[in-house]
């Protein structure tokens, strides 16, 4: 009976609260999220536009390409800036993001310190346009962005990726979040079945509660070896601000936002998902139903702030990372 | 939000689906179960010809009681024609006529043999040894040399029979053979020299029985009487293998022709079969004939569209498996109701034989359609490349299983290859995106679900409960509307979410 041990009863997961696919799809998605109101979240391109109506901060657009003629223009395009990102409209799972970090003598250089020409970013952008990062293959379009210079505050926490926050926000109430750190093993990308560490976020503080690497808990960063428990994102009442304010932006009732930090222009929106994973509660060690029912049971109508306060006060926690015998209090 | 409606039509469904199973089964008593009872074929033969403005008879040799078989009913459908049974020594025909028609015509029979080991042909006369034809030269020297032969090596007329089929069309084939074939068909060749030899000896008709099988043709067999047991027997005219197989109909056994057409042209005749069980008791009665809207049953369709239904029906329980498989234990297939398709196809191929040409095809598959990523294609173009790519693997398969003599390999032409397209380019992307062990996880739960469903909708009790209650279908349709509203944990979600329930413990 030793396979047995790598099971659990259902009973239990009920205990914690815990939301499993069929009742995610049932629901939540399928009863707050309109399926009219997807290609506004699946298209980062208007997911883009809708922000900057809403003044919601997203990183600044340099410019898009649209058909193969505008590859030549990129050269033009990109004079001045120094780094930048392309990226598929339309892709999924960070696939097709190409990251600059600084032009040296028209060479392009990635951040692993590859060095690119300008024919190959050209080529890169007509693959996007052509549509091999997009779901079915369906032609896209390449946004071209400025790099995102992440808070330094946070930079001991990654490897060679830029650490993204992932905030649950539903019927505009941000219930659960949490930041992935890219890894070695994930080899600079943010996704946790890849081996990202997911590191769960105390609502109310934005401090880490408890870090999951492989669904197992860990203490510090695999590659950094810095220590998790000290790890709190600043501005984290602006961050959660904009993520609830996602809501009145997209009308999806059950949103997953997917936040970064820039140095300069603070918490920013990288992208909207309609379908947000379930892996939050495993980095969190919390179901997602106690939160939801309690939102549930709110009226509709509040305010942004008000949400955002309501959320702080309900869902706050204690870290299970500090007390640990290898790890120092967390300060907030 | 109320969840009344749907609860009231699942019950609605549920109790819809029991009822008219509950009364199929108490009104016609069909049983539960396929056991206990006795194995009926119903076998329709369609003859088709054009008509040329002219009087048309047609005359169809029809099957009688024979070893192993009884006839228990019979139907024909032909409006506008005369039709009359005659019955002589040589056995039992059909002739339909009609003053005046024109353009394509089509004639039905359809009749319902009841397998009964015990059955026995009326009585076996020895008939007159038929008049000989005799051979020109060279033919003459080339037949007695045969017939010499084969006395020689043989000490009765079952063993003479024998040695000359053997001569005829086994590995031994010779010259004189190859020159008397030129002449007659084989068959018509050995019976010929059997009559010549003085041994009685006709050319017979018979059907092989497969269940659900459409627009077959009879095969021609050879039968030897035996004055020492005053009985005929069966010769296989290809082997020379002696005895009747037990699913072999004899068809026409009076050395006629099957179907003769006057007035009309371009005339043939096809067969459809179906098996089914019925209750001793009442397999002997007819009780299709009245055919009211409760007894609304696919039982009333030509046989050639139930045979089709047969499989049809089958589809729901596959379905029922994949919900079944995807909801509450959380396996990823790659295509949602692909498993399904692949699952018909191992219907027709045998388990082992489709495990094995489904893995051969999209392996292969997978290293065409990995070249043709490096060529840069639009999306609709590549899949209809590997497409043709999947075409000529199955060809090229199937000509190299016949050559080496594996017939069951002849079966991998019942995949469906653009769904087996779509399963090469699916798995393809996920190599790229997700890597190889994706690809396992997925193809692996696809193969599984397949194999899962197929053991579901092969099971002969499966197979029975779908075809003979419709009813049943509307159960189906509860079932998979009910795990529709399943909000609950999958199987395997139980083993993800696993540390979460762990660290309680220490504290």
């Amino acid at each position: 009976m030793s396979w047995f041990k790598d099971w659990t009863w259902p009973g239990r997961l009920q205990d914690k609260g815990i939301i499993g696919m069929n009742r995610r799809n049932i629901r939540y998605i399928g009863r707050y999220n309109s399926r009219r109101l997807y290609p506004l979240v699946d298209d980062k391109l208007k997911t883009k536009l809708l922000a900057q109506q809403y003044g919601i901060t997203t990183p600044v657009l340099i410019g898009t390409v649209t058909t193969q003629f505008g590859v030549k223009h990129i050269g033009d395009m990109l004079t001045g800036h120094n780094g930048f990102v392309i990226k598929p409209a339309k892709g999924s799972g960070g696939k097709g993001i190409l990251v600059i970090e600084k032009v040296v003598d028209n060479q392009f250089v990635k951040p692993s310190g590859a060095h690119l020409t300008l024919e190959d970013v050209e080529r890169h952008v007509s693959n996007i346009l052509s549509g091999l990062y997009s779901l079915g293959g369906s032609p896209d379009v390449a946004l071209i962005e400025t790099l995102i210079n992440f808070d330094e505050s946070l930079m001991a926490y990654t490897y060679e990726g830029v650490p993204d926050i992932r905030v649950i926000v539903f019927k505009g109430y941000p219930v659960m979040a949490m930041m992935r750190l890219s890894t070695a093993a994930s080899d600079g990308k943010a996704n946790l079945h890849q081996g990202a560490v997911g590191v769960g976020l105390n609502i109310a503080t934005g401090e880490a509660l408890r870090g999951v690497q492989f669904d197992r808990p860990c203490f510090s960063h695999p590659d950094t070896g810095h220590d998790l428990a000290s790890l709190v994102v600043p501005q984290w009442d602006t961050l959660l601000n904009l993520a609830a304010s996602c809501y009145e932006m997209t009308g999806l009732g059950y949103l997953g936002t997917d936040m970064v930090l820039d140095r300069q222009h603070g918490p920013m929106l990288l992208e909207l998902n309609a379908r947000p994973g379930l892996a939050i509660q495993m980095t969190n060690g919390e179901g997602l139903r106690r939160r939801l029912d309690l939102i549930e049971r709110q009226p509709d109508g509040v305010s942004v702030a008000k949400r955002v306060a309501f959320a702080q006060h309900h869902f706050a926690r204690k870290s299970e990372l500090a007390g640990t015998p290898d790890t120092t209090t967390a300060s907030a | 939000m109320s969840r009344l409606p749907f609860y009231v039509i699942v019950g609605l469904l549920l109790v819809a689906g029991i009822a008219t199973s509950v009364h199929r089964h108490l009104q016609f008593e069909i049983p539960w179960v396929p056991g206990e009872q006795r194995q009926v074929w119903e076998i329709e033969a369609v003859i088709n010809f054009n008509a040329q403005n002219a009087p048309v008879q047609v005359d169809l040799a029809l099957p009688s009681h024979q070893n192993g078989f009884r006839v228990l009913t019979e139907n024909t459908a032909s409006s506008g024609y005369g039709l009359a049974y005659k019955a002589d020594e040589l056995g039992r025909q059909a002739q339909w006529t009609t003053r005046d028609a024109a353009g394509s015509q089509q004639l039905y029979y359809s009749v319902q043999m009841l397998v009964s080991p015990d059955a026995r042909p009326p009585i076996q006369t020895p008939p007159g040894l038929a008049s000989t034809t005799p051979w020109e030269s060279p033919y003459d020297s080339a037949a007695s040399q045969l017939i010499d032969r084969a006395w020689a090596r043989s000490a009765n007329n079952a063993t003479f029979t024998r040695e000359l089929i053997l001569d005829v069309n086994g590995e031994r084939q010779g010259e004189s053979a190859r020159l008397l074939l030129t002449q007659e068909t084989p068959s018509a060749l050995i019976v010929r020299l059997l009559n010549q030899a003085g041994v009685q000896a006709r050319e017979v008709n018979g059907l092989m029985l497969e269940d659900g099988r459409r627009r077959q043709a009879l095969s021609s067999w050879i039968q030897v009487f035996d004055e020492s047991v005053n009985q005929w027997w069966l010769f296989n005219p290809i082997t020379g293998e002696q005895g009747q197989p037990d699913n072999l109909l004899l068809w026409e056994t009076g050395g006629r022709a099957v179907l003769e057409v006057q007035g009309g042209t371009n005339s043939r005749v096809s067969f459809s079969m179906l098996t089914h069980h019925q209750p001793a008791s009442a397999a002997v009665r007819n009780h299709y004939s009245e055919d009211t809207l409760l007894n609304f049953s696919i039982h009333s369709l030509p046989l050639e569209e139930q045979a089709l239904f047969q499989t049809i029906l089958l589809i729901p329980i596959g379905a029922l498996v994949v919900v079944f498989l995807r909801v509450l234990v959380g396996i990823k297939t790659s295509g949602t109701f692909m498993p399904v398709l692949i699952a018909l196809a191992f219907i027709q191929t045998t388990l082992p034989t489709g495990l094995i040409g489904f893995l051969l095809i999209v392996a292969v598959g997978l290293i065409i359609r990995n070249y043709l990523s490096y060529l840069n294609l639009l999306l609709v173009a590549r899949v209809s490349a590997v497409i043709i790519t999947v075409i000529a693997i199955i060809s090229i398969f199937t000509v190299l299983a016949y050559r080496m003599g594996l017939s069951a390999g002849l079966t991998v032409t019942f995949f469906p290859m653009i769904i087996l397209a779509w399963t090469i380019e699916r798995m393809s992307i996920l190599w790229e995106e997700e890597g190889p062990k994706q690809v396992l996880i997925q193809g692996g739960g696809s193969l599984l679900t397949a194999v899962l469903a197929y053991l579901a909708m092969n099971n002969p009790w499966v197979r029975h409960i779908t075809f003979n209650f419709l009813g049943v279908q509307l159960i189906l349709m509860a079932l998979i509307l009910l795990l529709g509203n399943y909000t609950g944990y999958r199987l395997l979600e139980l083993r993800r979410f696993k540390p979460i329930t762990d660290d309680e413990k220490p504290l």
